[in-house]
């Protein structure tokens, strides 16, 4: 199994530095991510979610070496990169690429799809008829008509571009592809042509995925392991069906909960989470859920949980882990 | 592109600026044989001669013809104009990209830089500039574009800060763009339309900025036809021949005023606001 692994990530932390007024020297730190430790697999598609503020998007940018860690390590391949220069990372990003969010923005207006998808070729030193080979078959593997490669952005719908940022991120042929939301912004029948489009996708180019979204259902659907992450750290971790079927954490339990069940004879108790998530720039002692965690006990307030390993494959950060294991979750689900 | 032009072309006043300036570039181009006389031509008998079918606009106190002179005279403002303009455009747009896009320490400096040259009075900074370079055709054009530098620095880097923050320029430096490519094919084309508006309006400021210079004494050389130095030459004549002066005078109000009208109408015809709204 070791060697399996694509991605590594140890105690990666990344604090923003927050202005805290003109006279006082004391510096604060919005800590976006805190302490994360990840293991991503090749082949697989592992799911990240949590409230918007988590960190996941931080930590999807940290890992492609978008935003610099304050620290911890990233291992890809077996390599270090958090320390790459500048050559040698430009060579490594053929390897892991992006698919955004917002479809609108993530494609330059005044370029043609032709120039879009053409750029990270052009980058890297392709030759012409290389490169015009490789935008006419990534454009017919994503399904936009090869006719359309001189038109501009603004000329397609959010799914078609949605399309073209895929197409884009495939050009140079990744093995690892972090989707920051990519369906968020689409039309629930769209929604499902998209995540199809990148299953099929990921069994013809091998790819592994690192897929962050906030809706579980959507999530569900496309990864094979899911992580949840609380202010700026995992909180659970498991095998997809596991997760949904076992929940330990409390946290996972209330995100669960909430997901709506389409079927009236089910009679669901939702678990409501009092109070706001706290500002990751003063998160609380201890476990970082206790404020709003059911179960909290003396311990929680004191002393941060582990992420351990509390059976075969599936890692919480609980002190109580153990009062929830095994536990069905017929009433939540 | 085409619905740019359908918008701008709604515009009645914007589009008469157009027209004249179409007019006066013309003029320019072919000065020399549109202009009937030498403007250099001096000649005794016709001095201060008042408009009429030989001279249109009337002869000056060396009985030189106006109308020719302010035809040369277009050259000499556009000649300004364009190099004065592309002087602030190339080192203003580059001093306010590298202000936004990379920020920090360089941000810092180069907005204070800008902010110190906002500080004086442009008119005040063009004339200290002359006063060391020395009057000359060349120096007036460094000087101008020296002092609307700012302008185009500020507008550059305030749109780059806008166009930063789309997740295209993200997606560049994922695929491994570099920052000098990412400027250029991704920020330069975005930010285009507010400077191509201010490029107008600039072009209107460099023309009346040379003619307050040259009308101070600190412009072009004397003998040179520009607007400026008719000008200047003509307010001794006011009373006795008062056609010496206003007709330059209506050239470059008509010039300048023709400029802010286009610029206007441009404004208005690339805003991408206004745009949604038709949409």
């Amino acid at each position: 199994m070791e060697n399996n692994i694509l991605v590594e990530v140890k105690n990666l932390k990344k604090y923003f530095p927050v202005k805290s007024g003109i006279l006082s020297r004391k510096k604060n730190y919005l800590k976006a991510v805190d302490g994360l430790n990840l293991k991503i697999y090749k082949g697989e598609t592992i799911g990240l979610v949590g409230e918007s503020g988590c960190g996941k998007s931080t930590t999807g940018r940290l890992i492609l070496r978008l935003l610099e860690p304050t620290e911890g390590k990233i291992f890809f391949d077996g390599k270090e990169i958090t320390d790459l220069d500048k050559n040698k990372l430009k060579s490594m990003r053929k390897d892991f690429q992006m698919v955004f969010q917002d479809p609108y923005a993530c494609l330059n207006p005044r370029l043609s799809i032709k120039s879009i998808i053409e750029e990270p070729l052009k980058t890297h030193k392709y030759r012409p008829s290389e490169r015009k080979k490789t935008v006419k078959d990534l454009l017919e593997k994503v399904g936009i008509p090869k006719s359309y490669m001189d038109r501009y952005p603004h000329e397609f719908s959010g799914g078609q571009r949605q399309r073209i940022g895929i197409a884009r991120a495939l050009a140079l042929n990744p093995k690892f592809i972090v989707a920051d939301e990519p369906v968020a912004a689409l039309d629930v029948s769209i929604q499902a042509q998209i995540l199809n489009l990148m299953s099929d996708l990921q069994d013809e180019y091998n790819l592994t995925y690192l897929f962050i979204a906030h809706d579980l259902s959507v999530v569900q659907y496309i990864s094979d392991r899911i992580g949840v992450m609380y202010l700026g750290s995992l909180v659970e971790l498991s095998e997809s069906q596991e997760l949904f079927d076992y929940t330990i954490h409390p946290y996972t339990r209330a995100l669960l909960s909430a997901i709506p069940i389409p079927d009236p004879e089910i009679e669901k108790r939702q678990i409501n989470l009092e109070g706001e998530i706290p500002s990751p720039i003063n998160p609380p002692d201890g476990c970082r859920f206790h404020t709003r965690c059911p179960y909290a006990e003396e311990i929680c307030r004191e002393k941060r949980p582990e992420f351990r390993e509390v059976k075969k494959e599936h890692y919480v950060a609980c002190h109580l882990a153990e009062k929830f294991i095994n536990k069905q979750n017929t009433e939540i689900r | 592109m085409g619905e740019i032009w359908y918008r701008f072309r709604k515009n009645k006043l914007a589009l008469f600026g157009f027209s004249v300036l179409l007019v006066f570039i013309i003029l320019a181009l072919a000065a020399p044989i549109i202009a009937p006389y030498d403007p250099f031509q001096m000649s005794t008998g016709e001095t201060l001669q008042s408009p009429n079918s030989a001279h249109i606009f009337g002869t000056d106190q060396f009985g030189r013809d106006i109308l020719s002179r302010i035809i040369h005279g277009t050259r000499i403002s556009f000649k300004v104009g364009i190099i004065s303009v592309g002087i602030s455009l190339v080192v203003g747009v580059a001093m306010g990209i590298c202000a936004g896009y990379f920020g920090g320490w360089i941000d810092i400096i180069i907005s204070r830089i800008i902010d110190i040259m906002f500080s004086f009075p442009d008119i005040f900074l063009a004339l200290v500039i002359m006063a060391i370079l020395g009057t000359s055709l060349t120096n007036v054009m460094i000087a101008i574009g020296i002092v609307y530098t700012p302008i185009f620095a500020r507008i550059a880097r305030g749109s780059t800060l806008t166009v930063k923050d789309n997740a295209y320029i993200e997606a560049a430096r994922s695929i491994g763009v570099g920052d000098l490519m990412t400027i250029i094919r991704h920020i330069l084309p975005n930010i285009l339309a507010p400077l191509i508006v201010q490029i107008t309006l600039s072009f209107g400021f460099a023309i009346r900025s040379e003619a307050a210079l040259s009308f101070l004494g600190l412009g072009v050389e004397p003998d040179v036809p520009s607007w400026g130095i008719m000008l200047n030459e003509g307010k001794d004549w006011m009373e006795l021949a008062w056609w010496v002066s206003v007709f330059p005078g209506l050239a470059a109000t008509l010039a300048i005023l023709s400029f802010n009208v286009l610029g206007d109408g441009l404004r208005d015809a690339l805003d991408p606001k206004l745009k949604n709204e038709s949409e």
